[in-house]
C-alpha cells in the first residue's frame, strides 16, 4: 500500500477504546494524522520535477473557469447587500459617506476571501473528493499505481496546484464585482458616481487591507484541493464511499477554513497592527 | 504452517527458473486472508488462479504488483524481491507487468487512445508518429481499432475489457495479470475475450497469472491452475489433473461449477485447437 493511503487498521483505531467517545476523538486524531501525512506527499512531490503542466491546466479550467459565474454573481450580492444592510447604521452615525471604503474594507479583509472559499469547499472540494472516490472505487487510481504513472502527481498535485492558485484569482475578481455590486446600490439610494465611488475606495484602502486578504487564499486553496484529494484517494465502500467522501471533503475543508482564518486575521493584525 | 494439501514447492527444481515466485505469503485485513500461500510462474507460462469469493485470488495480484503488502511471506520477481522495493523500484518492476482490472479501469476522461497514449508516454521515449502507430496496433489486436476516439463511457462491458486489455500490453509487458477477465460478461463475450488472451499469449509469447472463478475460462486459457481455500493452496498442478484431485472442496467446487465431464471435454478439445491455431511468437 502506498504511503499515502490509510490503512484500513489506522482508520478503525483504538477497536477497545473504552468508550465510543474515546474511540470519535482517537479516529479523528489518526485522520488528522493521515492528512497531515498525504499534505507532507504534496511537499516531497513538489520537489520532484517534472509537473503535469497539462493536467493543471486542465484542473484550472474545471476548477477555476467553471466557477467564474458562481463567483460573479456572490461577489456583486456580497457587495450590495453589505451596502444595503450598513447604510441606515451609516446614517444614523452620519458616516455614509464612508459607505463605499467601509465595504471594500469589509469584502477585501474578509467577506470575499472566506466566502468564496467556502462556497468554493462545497463546489470544488465535493466535486474532487467525488471524482477521487470513483477512481478508487473503479480501480483507476490503482491502474495508475500499477502502470507507475504516479496517482498522486497526477491527481493530487495537479489539484491542489490548480486550487491554490484559482483560489486568489477568484477571490480577487469577487472583489471587483463586489464592489461593483455596492456601487449599484450607492447609485440607486444615493446617487453616487462611479467617479466619487473609486476615489472614495482608492482613497481609503491600504495595501494591508487588501493582501493578506488575497494571500490567505492561497492556503484556503491549498486547504479544498488536499482535503478533498484526501478524502477521494482514500474513498473505500465503492459508491456509497464515493458520497461519503463528497460529504466529508466539503464539510472538512469548510471548518479548516473557518478555523484558518482566525489565525491568519491573528497573524494579519500582528503584522498590521492599525 | 504448510497446508497438507500443498503439495508443489516453490523451490521445487524447474526447466527453467521460475519468473515469478511467490513464498509463504499471509496478509490479514479484517480477519486472514491469506494464511500461507506459494506459487511459482514460469516464463510463457499461463496460471489459472481459482477459488470462491474472497479467498484472497485478487488480493494475490495487488500483492505481486506491491499495491498491498504482505504480513508475512516474500515475492520475487525475476530475482528481485518485490516486498522489499522502495516505491521507486516498484514503480520500474511495474513498467514490466500489464495489469488487466476487473472493471477494465480506463481512465473516465480520456479518449480509448488517449489511455493507451499515457502509458507510452511515461514508459517510453517514441515520438507521438511512433506511439500512434503502436496505440493502432496495440487496439488492432482487440479489434478495437475503430474506437481510439471513443470514451470509455461509450463501450460496452466486453469493449472496455478488450481496451483495458490493449492498454496493458502496450507497453510490452513480460508478464501479465488478469482479474476476473470474464466476470459481469455473457458467454459469448467471454468466450472471445478468454480467447483474446490465448491468442495474445500466443503472440507475445508472455507469462500470465489468470484470477478467475470462470472455470470454462480457465480451461481455455491456462496451462496449469491454483486453487486457494481458507488462505492456503489447496492445488497446484496441471489444469487436465484438475477433475483428478480427491481433495473434497475441490471436489465440491468443480460439482458446483457444473462443469461436468462432457462439458469438460468439450472445452479442453476446443482450447487445443485454440491453442494449435494461434499464431506462435514473432
Amino acid at each position: 500500500m502506498a504511503e499515502n493511503e490509510l490503512s484500513s487498521e489506522a482508520v478503525q483505531a483504538s477497536p477497545e477504546a473504552e468508550s465510543p467517545m474515546v474511540a470519535r476523538w482517537a479516529s479523528s486524531l489518526v485522520l488528522l494524522g493521515g492528512l497531515w501525512m498525504f499534505a507532507m506527499q504534496f511537499v516531497r512531490t513538489l520537489a520532484r520535477p517534472p509537473y503535469e503542466f497539462k493536467e493543471i491546466v486542465r484542473q484550472l479550467n474545471a476548477i477555476g473557469y467553471r466557477s467564474l459565474s458562481l463567483v460573479i454573481v456572490v461577489g456583486i450580492v456580497i457587495g450590495a447587500v453589505l451596502t444595503m444592510q450598513s447604510r441606515p447604521t451609516m446614517i444614523k452615525f452620519g458616516a455614509q459617506a464612508y459607505i463605499p471604503v467601509m465595504v471594500a474594507i469589509s469584502v477585501m479583509r474578509e467577506l470575499s476571501p472566506v466566502l468564496i472559499s467556502v462556497i468554493l469547499a462545497g463546489r470544488v472540494g465535493a466535486g474532487i473528493g467525488a471524482e477521487l472516490g470513483s477512481m478508487r472505487a473503479s480501480e483507476q487510481i490503482d491502474a495508475m499505481d500499477v502502470a507507475a504513472l504516479d496517482p498522486y502527481k497526477y491527481l493530487v498535485f495537479t489539484r491542489v496546484v490548480a486550487c491554490m492558485i484559482a483560489l486568489p484569482v477568484l477571490t480577487i475578481l469577487a472583489d471587483f464585482v463586489a464592489l461593483i455590486g455596492s456601487w449599484i446600490v450607492e447609485k440607486l439610494d444615493a446617487g453616487i458616481s462611479i467617479s466619487y465611488f473609486i476615489h472614495s475606495v482608492v482613497d481609503g484602502v491600504e495595501f494591508s487591507d487588501y493582501l493578506p486578504g488575497v494571500a490567505k487564499t492561497i492556503f484556503f486553496g491549498f486547504t479544498i484541493g488536499i482535503v478533498g484529494c484526501f478524502e477521494g484517494y482514500n474513498s473505500k465502500g465503492g459508491t456509497e464511499g464515493v458520497g461519503r467522501s463528497a460529504t466529508d471533503a466539503a464539510v472538512t475543508s469548510s471548518l479548516l477554513i473557518i478555523l484558518l482564518d482566525v489565525l491568519f486575521v491573528k497573524v494579519t493584525l500582528m503584522l498590521w497592527p492599525t | 504452517m504448510i497446508h497438507p494439501f500443498h503439495h508443489k514447492h516453490p523451490d521445487e527444481p524447474h526447466e527453467e527458473g521460475p519468473l515469478l515466485r511467490v513464498e509463504h505469503i499471509a496478509i490479514a485485513f479484517e480477519k486472514p486472508v491469506m494464511k500461507d500461500a506459494s506459487m511459482t510462474v514460469r516464463k510463457g507460462e499461463t496460471v489459472a488462479v481459482l477459488g470462491k469469493s474472497g479467498t484472497g485470488k485478487s488480493v494475490l495480484l495487488k500483492l505481486i504488483v506491491g499495491l498491498l503488502h504482505p504480513d508475512a511471506g516474500k515475492i520475487y520477481y525475476k530475482d528481485k524481491e518485490v516486498t522489499a522495493l522502495d516505491d521507486l523500484q516498484l514503480m520500474s518492476l511495474r513498467s514490466e507487468i500489464g495489469f488487466l482490472f476487473q472493471g477494465a479501469a480506463l481512465f473516465d476522461s480520456m479518449t480509448i487512445g488517449q489511455n493507451l497514449d499515457l502509458f507510452l508516454v511515461k514508459h517510453t521515449d517514441l515520438n507521438s508518429e511512433e506511439r500512434e502507430k503502436k496505440i493502432v496496433h496495440a487496439l488492432e489486436m482487440v479489434q478495437l481499432e475503430n474506437s481510439i476516439d471513443q470514451m470509455p463511457s461509450e463501450l460496452s462491458g466486453g469493449m472496455k475489457k478488450r481496451a483495458g486489455l490493449a492498454r496493458s500490453i502496450v507497453i510490452e509487458p513480460e508478464m501479465m495479470l488478469y482479474d476476473e477477465p470474464t466476470t459481469g460478461l455473457d458467454p459469448v463475450t467471454s468466450s472471445s475475450i478468454a480467447e483474446l488472451i490465448v491468442t495474445l499469449q500466443q503472440r507475445l509469447g508472455i507469462a500470465s497469472i489468470v484470477v478467475t472463478h470462470d472455470l470454462p475460462t480457465a480451461y481455455t486459457v491456462a496451462d496449469r491452475a491454483i486453487v486457494l481455500n481458507e488462505g492456503y493452496v489447496i492445488f497446484d498442478g496441471d489444469m487436465k489433473d484438475l477433475q483428478k484431485s480427491d481433495d473434497p472442496f475441490l471436489r465440491e467446487y468443480l460439482s458446483a461449477s457444473r462443469l461436468d465431464r462432457e462439458r469438460h471435454d468439450k472445452i479442453l478439445a476446443a482450447r487445443e485447437r485454440l491453442h494449435s491455431s494461434a499464431p506462435q511468437p514473432a
